[in-house]
């Protein structure tokens, strides 16, 4: 099962490492991974998509708690949640493909960032899954490189990680 | 103090030692360390050991601490210093024991840039201590080691690396040792839950065939005393693992001695056959239940006590577990038994003591003592000449096994070995830093020919600080736990496990000013002994026993097997 863990963690250098290491270590794997510091500089916040088991995600929640940079662990998708990625795609657009490009980008409220004679940057949000399902849908000889950040989420309504 | 004098870093290290109370260091001085040392050098609070490698130093500060309920102190230089640590910090995190290590580091501005001697300790150790730091400005110096005592001693203990820059120890700031440590990401907890507890005490009440099962954790946490009473209410079978030898009397009947791998029958039978087990302090690990599917098809309720929720329902699913500090929790548990009026199932609980009985009927230790020394004979005198009452450390192999199953423990931390990591070569640097922390105790090292060769040099540090120790080698010329492996499952291709071109230990021994026996008569075992005992109490004796080469441990839990599928002695 596909799981996104939230985690607050000091904002200290080598911090990220002690979690990647953990994750490496006791051959857990990692899907994606983003982190950057909160409105409170001493704090960042970490995401991470991984699966497994319950048992081995129970393990992950608690060995994450064992770190002493770890400030708290949330496992986000055990409730409401919304989840975003970010993606940068340059696509080849030129001739009869630079409308379909931008007929694409519009189906999936992408927006063009860098546009130059024969390529556009297309910026796009959402889920990971309306990610994959964009790339799946460009003719693959078009698209030139992407970029992703990862999955970023927080809980829906009341639940709030902070401490 | 006037207020405001300034300390430079490596006096600030020093001030924070004795702070501590730390009364010894194990080190190896280097480039990085030399202000740390000049400062040891012009105080004599803090005595420093030195050892003659730093993994012994390491290995030393460790049996500090198992040794005590102290926290072992060692001190290294950058580079190889460090690299050269790492086996001891790894032997430790195994063995979750609070230690607390300095490193020297090159100055903050060459991080980075290969400088001689430099290595990124803080990656390299980051996989095998509980927390460590790097100290990058000289004004949080006192804070971070007060921090690292803090974090090795409480919650689940462990080794804690501080690595400081040259430069950092030679510059100056106020010093002010802070009285108290908050870490807002690290709250360990203490008192166990009390609904949790309640249901523990109901299972146990309603038990048919119960099994008590402890571990480090109950000695780690000094928890001894309370499991004993614990224990003897309940009138429970109990069993203890290798690394919990000594947290209750082992020649106390309820004791079924040592479990897992080497464990005796009846203990091994006990804890698969159990309707209700109580593990305390202890991780279920592979070499103590063996195969955890096979564990699992008898069904039974398990209660877990530890002070590490993640060390819950790990490899074996729990039904009652309650995180707390050990003894919290068992103080807690007995306070409610002594109010309770439930009976217990007495009428079951004599079938099951019979049961067990009759386990113990088979008498899984028994070996025969003909014209080659057995190794068991020679552990066993070592029992009676001591009075049961010595230290003793002992290496990793056959001789390790047989200490734990023939030396009867009945205190805790008088057992002093390398459960976990199973290093090798930490025999006689334990036995130093036993010898530190309990000056006045007898010591033994239980060791193997090739074991103690890998750490040997510290046979020197012993006669510059004139530690007693007396160092039983049982001689069997093979590594003789990987020639049994062999033996059994590799069709007897003994693959480099022949210890050829051994030295003369005797002449060793005396060569490093020591005092030398070679014993390879079994009449000659008890009287050798008890002369390196009291003819030489005052000095190191090598006792080089000759054993039974063919010699093998049982009963034995094959790798992968389950529990309950012992190898017996009597079924070869
Ligand atoms: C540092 C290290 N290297 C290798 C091993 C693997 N090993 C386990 S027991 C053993 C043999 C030990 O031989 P010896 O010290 O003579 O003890 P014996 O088993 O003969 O009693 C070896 C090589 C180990 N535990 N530690």
């Amino acid at each position: 099962m596909r799981h996104i863990i939230s985690i607050l963690i000091e904002n200290e250098s080598g911090a990220l490492s002690r979690v990647a290491g953990l994750f490496s270590a006791r051959g857990y794997n990692i899907e994606t991974l983003t982190v950057a510091p909160t409105e409170d500089t001493s704090l960042s916040r970490m995401t991470i998509v991984t699966s497994g088991s319950d048992d081995v995600i129970e393990q992950i929640t608690k060995q994450l708690n064992k770190l002493v940079d770890v400030v708290k662990v949330v496992d986000l998708s055990e409730a409401p949640h919304v989840e975003r990625e970010l993606m940068l795609v340059k696509v080849r657009a030129a001739g009869k493909d630079r409308e379909e490009m931008k007929r694409m980008s519009d189906i999936f409220r992408g927006r063009i960032i860098d546009v130059t004679e024969t390529t556009y940057v297309i910026e796009l949000t959402g889920n990971s899954a309306k990610l994959d399902s964009f790339i799946e849908g460009l003719d693959k000889d078009l698209i030139l490189e992407t970029v992703r950040t990862g999955v970023s989420g927080i809980g829906r309504g009341d639940r709030i990680l902070k401490i | 103090m006037a207020v405001n004098m300034l300390l430079t870093g490596a006096e600030i290290v020093i001030r924070c030692l004795q702070e501590e109370k730390v009364e010894h260091v194990f080190g190896y001085p280097g480039g990085s360390v030399l202000y740390i040392y000049d400062e040891l050098f012009k105080q004599d609070k803090v005595k420093h050991v030195l050892v003659r490698h730093e993994q012994a130093a390491v290995h030393a500060a460790d049996a500090y601490s198992r040794s005590s309920d102290r926290i072992g102190v060692a001190l290294v230089t950058s580079g190889p210093g460090v690299t050269n640590a790492v086996t001891g910090i790894a032997t430790a995190y195994m063995d979750s024991v609070p230690m607390v290590i300095i490193s020297g580091q090159v100055p903050t501005h060459y991080i980075g840039q290969d400088a001689f001697q430099e290595c990124d300790t803080v990656g390299i150790t980051r996989p095998c201590v509980k927390h460590n730091f790097l100290v990058k400005d000289v004004r949080e110096l006192a804070s971070t080691i007060k921090k690292a005592f803090y974090l090795a001693r409480t919650g689940r203990p462990g080794p804690v690396l501080v690595d400081i820059p040259k430069n950092i120890t030679n510059e100056k700031c106020e010093f002010d040792y802070p009285e108290t440590v908050t870490i807002r990401s690290y709250n360990p907890v203490v008192k166990g839950h009390s609904g949790q507890i309640k249901k523990a005490l109901k299972l146990l009440q309603e038990a048919k065939r119960p099994m008590i099962y402890t571990g480090g954790g109950v000695i780690l946490s000094n928890a001894a005393d309370k499991l004993t009473t614990l224990i003897r209410m309940l009138g429970f079978p109990t069993t203890q693992t290798l690394m919990g030898l000594g947290g209750f009397p082992a020649t106390d009947r309820q004791c079924l001695g040592m479990l897992g791998m080497h464990g005796t029958y009846e203990a091994n039978m006990a804890m698969q056959q159990c309707d209700v087990l109580l593990a305390i302090g202890a991780r279920f690990d592979d070499r103590v239940i063996g195969n955890p599917d096979h564990f699992g098809e008898v069904k039974r309720k398990i209660i877990h006590i530890d002070i590490d929720p993640s060390s819950i329902s790990k490899r074996v699913k729990v039904d009652v577990p309650i995180v707390g500090h050990v003894p919290e929790v068992l103080g807690e548990l007995i306070a409610l038994l002594e109010e309770s009026t439930v009976k217990v199932d007495s009428k079951a609980l004599s079938a099951w003591w019979s049961q067990i009985e009759e386990w113990r009927g088979k008498d899984c230790l028994r070996f025969k003592q003909d014209e080659l020394i057995m190794p068991q004979f020679v552990v066993q005198k070592l029992y009676e000449v001591t009075d049961g009452d010595a230290f003793v450390t002992s290496d990793v192999g056959q001789h390790q096994m047989f200490a734990a199953q023939f030396y009867k423990f009945d205190k805790p931390r008088r057992w002093i070995n390398s459960g976990g990591l199973g290093t090798m070569g930490v025999g006689l640097p334990y036995a130093m830093g036993v010898r530190f922390a309990n000056p006045e105790a007898t010591v033994a090292c239980i060791t193997g020919e090739a074991s103690i060769q890998m750490c040997i040099q510290e046979l020197s540090t012993c006669k510059q600080f004139r530690l007693p120790i007396k160092i039983i080698n049982l001689n069997n010329r093979y590594l003789g736990m990987v020639r049994q492996w062999q033996e059994m499952f590799h069709g007897n291709r003994y693959a480099e496990s022949y210890v050829d071109a051994l030295p003369d230990f005797v002449k060793l021994a005396e060569s490093y000013g020591h005092v030398g026996m070679r014993i390879e008569r079994p009449e000659d075992v008890e009287p050798a002994l008890r002369k390196a005992f009291t003819t030489y109490k005052d000095d190191l004796v090598f006792m080089d026993f000759i054993t039974d080469q063919t010699a093998n441990v049982f009963p034995m839990v094959a790798a992968g097997k389950g529990l309950s599928e012992m190898i017996l002695a009597e079924d070869l």
